[in-house]
């Protein structure tokens, strides 16, 4: 066992570690510890935050946060799951300008709301991209909203 | 008086079009916003509507530069998730054609950085000594580009007995001809005057933005996923890092022309120490799970992650390009310095430069600064200082 794994367990008991090998860690933590475990990763062991995951799964939007230890090769991943009735997460941006870009990304893409995001405008998508229409959740049909948005357009 | 000098929206110096918006007081730049999404192709979404073997030709086609690191860090996670085993020379197949694009890469890089000086001998040179590097491509995998190599559970193409002292040839060659290139470089005053102490990134920055590849390297952070997690053969080479402190331009060029000698040591004792045996491993099924595979691009760390539901699909596909994590940087580089420094600046993270003839800069509805007149800009810097020490 890793000594950032031992101090995660120490410091959060409630934790549970998936080890897939020993340089690939998974990690579900509760979506309200996110800014405090990140900052212990990041602060005190000095993980880089490579980028983040957004995936619609059934139980709701899981999201993975890869944190790169160089000095082992290690990812420590975690996992928080954030309900789909209100999608929302504290933001990791304003201490840490990794996070500013993949945020954003995930706000357009899935529709996930990041809490204190100084600039959650969109990043990807086109400037007249519909809103409310995520194209990586599950229920995205891209032909058939295209089609709708050029009815609307013929008939205005 | 603040100006916006906006380069793009078909930018330039990213493989994809990309809008620089400069913010001028004069001569002197005091801040950059970066719009990036305007070639976003969804290949995250289109991923999962395709099979594990159709993916690699997808993810070659991400990038024309990086074309074996996006499929090689893909087949890693799938292998990865399904906990499949790739023989031993397949591995070192990998690791050569990783090094020979590197070495391409690299020299492309360094030739475009010439040209934007003003020193188009530089831009002919490593051009020319790159073109036998896609030779060897030719020879090896069928394509001068998208190599089509990788797939899961090891490669497509074997490197047989014949090809292996053509590739030692073209390599001491290559290494000849680089080593006068860089000594030509690092010793033109000229050319220091121009690239050292530009395009600064602090080490706080790069730590807080997690700059990866040669970026994260010239600014003091030594990190090579080569090193740090070695996968292919690199466990079995011996090669070194090379890393700077100062963080400006000339310590990224530095890095990329000194990893050209350690890409060519690694090829070379690959090539010496290459076993034999089988090419790849037969795969049975992807199992549910999932899996990060990454390695080190040209430009820095390439991320793949795969979700795996027991289907022939996998269920969720992120890719995280180099670009994507060094490209906010810009915002730092390039304060404080001129505009015919930005151009350089923009350009040292080394992104892909295939559109850099449509910057454009309008002021009053008229065009300021196009393309080819940023450019010039940039070469009567170079001449400026050329005189001054007296080198006309």
């Amino acid at each position: 066992m890793s000594q950032i794994e031992q101090e995660l367990t120490n410091k959060f008991p409630e934790l549970k570690i998936y080890e897939h090998n020993p340089k690939r860690l998974y990690i579900t933590i509760p979506k309200e510890k996110i800014t405090e475990i990140s900052k212990f990763l990041f602060e005190v062991h000095g993980l880089r935050l490579s980028t983040c995951t957004g995936i619609d799964t059934r139980d709701g939007f899981e999201i993975l946060y890869h944190f790169s230890d160089d000095k082992t090769g290690t990812y420590y991943t975690l996992k928080a799951l954030v309900p789909k009735d209100e999608p929302k997460i504290d933001s990791l941006a304003p201490w840490l300008p990794a996070a500013n870009w993949i945020e954003r990304e995930m706000h357009e893409l899935l529709g996930i709301e990041f809490v204190g995001h100084p600039n959650p405008a969109p990043l990807l998508t086109a400037e007249d991209w519909p809103k409310e229409k995520y194209p990586l959740r599950r229920d995205f049909a891209p032909d058939l909203t295209m089609e709708d948005d050029f009815q609307e357009y013929k008939e205005s | 008086m603040r100006k916006i000098v906006p380069i793009g929206p078909y930018h330039p110096l990213q493989e994809e079009p990309e809008f620089f918006k400069l913010i001028v007081e004069g001569e002197k730049v005091v801040g950059l916003e970066i719009n990036i999404g305007y070639n976003h192709r969804g290949h995250e979404f289109i991923s999962p509507k395709m099979t594990y073997d159709q993916i690699p030709y997808l993810v070659e086609r991400i990038c024309g530069i990086c074309s074996n690191s996006h499929p090689l860090a893909y087949v890693m996670a799938v292998e990865d998730c399904a906990h499949i085993q790739v023989p031993e020379r397949a591995q070192y197949i990998r690791t050569i054609n990783h090094e020979l694009e590197r070495l391409h890469s690299h020299l492309l890089w360094v030739g475009l950085a010439g040209h934007f000086i003003g020193y188009n001998t530089i831009w002919m040179w490593s051009w020319r000594y790159r073109e036998p590097v896609l030779d060897l491509f030719e020879m090896i995998t069928g394509n001068r580009n998208h190599y089509a190599m990788n797939k899961v559970g090891g490669v497509r193409h074997n490197i047989k007995d014949d090809q292996m002292p053509i590739i030692e040839k073209v390599l001491l060659e290559v290494e000849t001809k680089v080593n006068m290139l860089t000594k030509a470089v690092l010793d033109d005053p000229v050319l220091r005057a121009r690239l050292e102490n530009v395009g600064i990134l602090p080490k706080k920055d790069a730590i807080a933005l997690g700059v990866v590849g040669p970026t994260a390297r010239a600014s003091g952070i030594a990190i090579d996923v080569r090193k740090d997690d070695p996968h292919c053969a690199y466990d079995k080479v011996n090669f070194d890092i090379v890393v700077f402190e100062e963080g400006d331009i000339l310590a990224k060029a530095k890095i990329r022309l000194l990893e050209c000698f350690e890409s060519i040591k690694i090829i070379r004792q690959c090539l010496r120490q290459l076993p034999d045996g089988e090419i790849e491993s037969r795969v049975e099924e992807i199992s549910p799970g999932e899996g990060i595979g990454r390695t080190e691009a040209p430009r820095g760390e390439v991320f793949h992650y795969i979700r795996s539901d027991g289907k022939n699909t996998p269920v969720r596909h992120k890719i995280r390009a180099p670009s994507f994590m060094n490209l906010p940087s810009n915002e730092i580089a390039v304060k404080g310095y001129s505009i015919a420094d930005a151009a350089l600046c923009l350009a040292a993270i080394d992104p892909c430069y295939c559109c850099t003839e449509r910057m454009a800069a309008f002021e009053n509805n008229k065009l300021k600064y196009s393309g080819k007149e940023l450019i010039e800009l940039s070469i009567q810097k170079t001449e400026q200082l050329k005189k001054r020490f007296n080198r006309l």
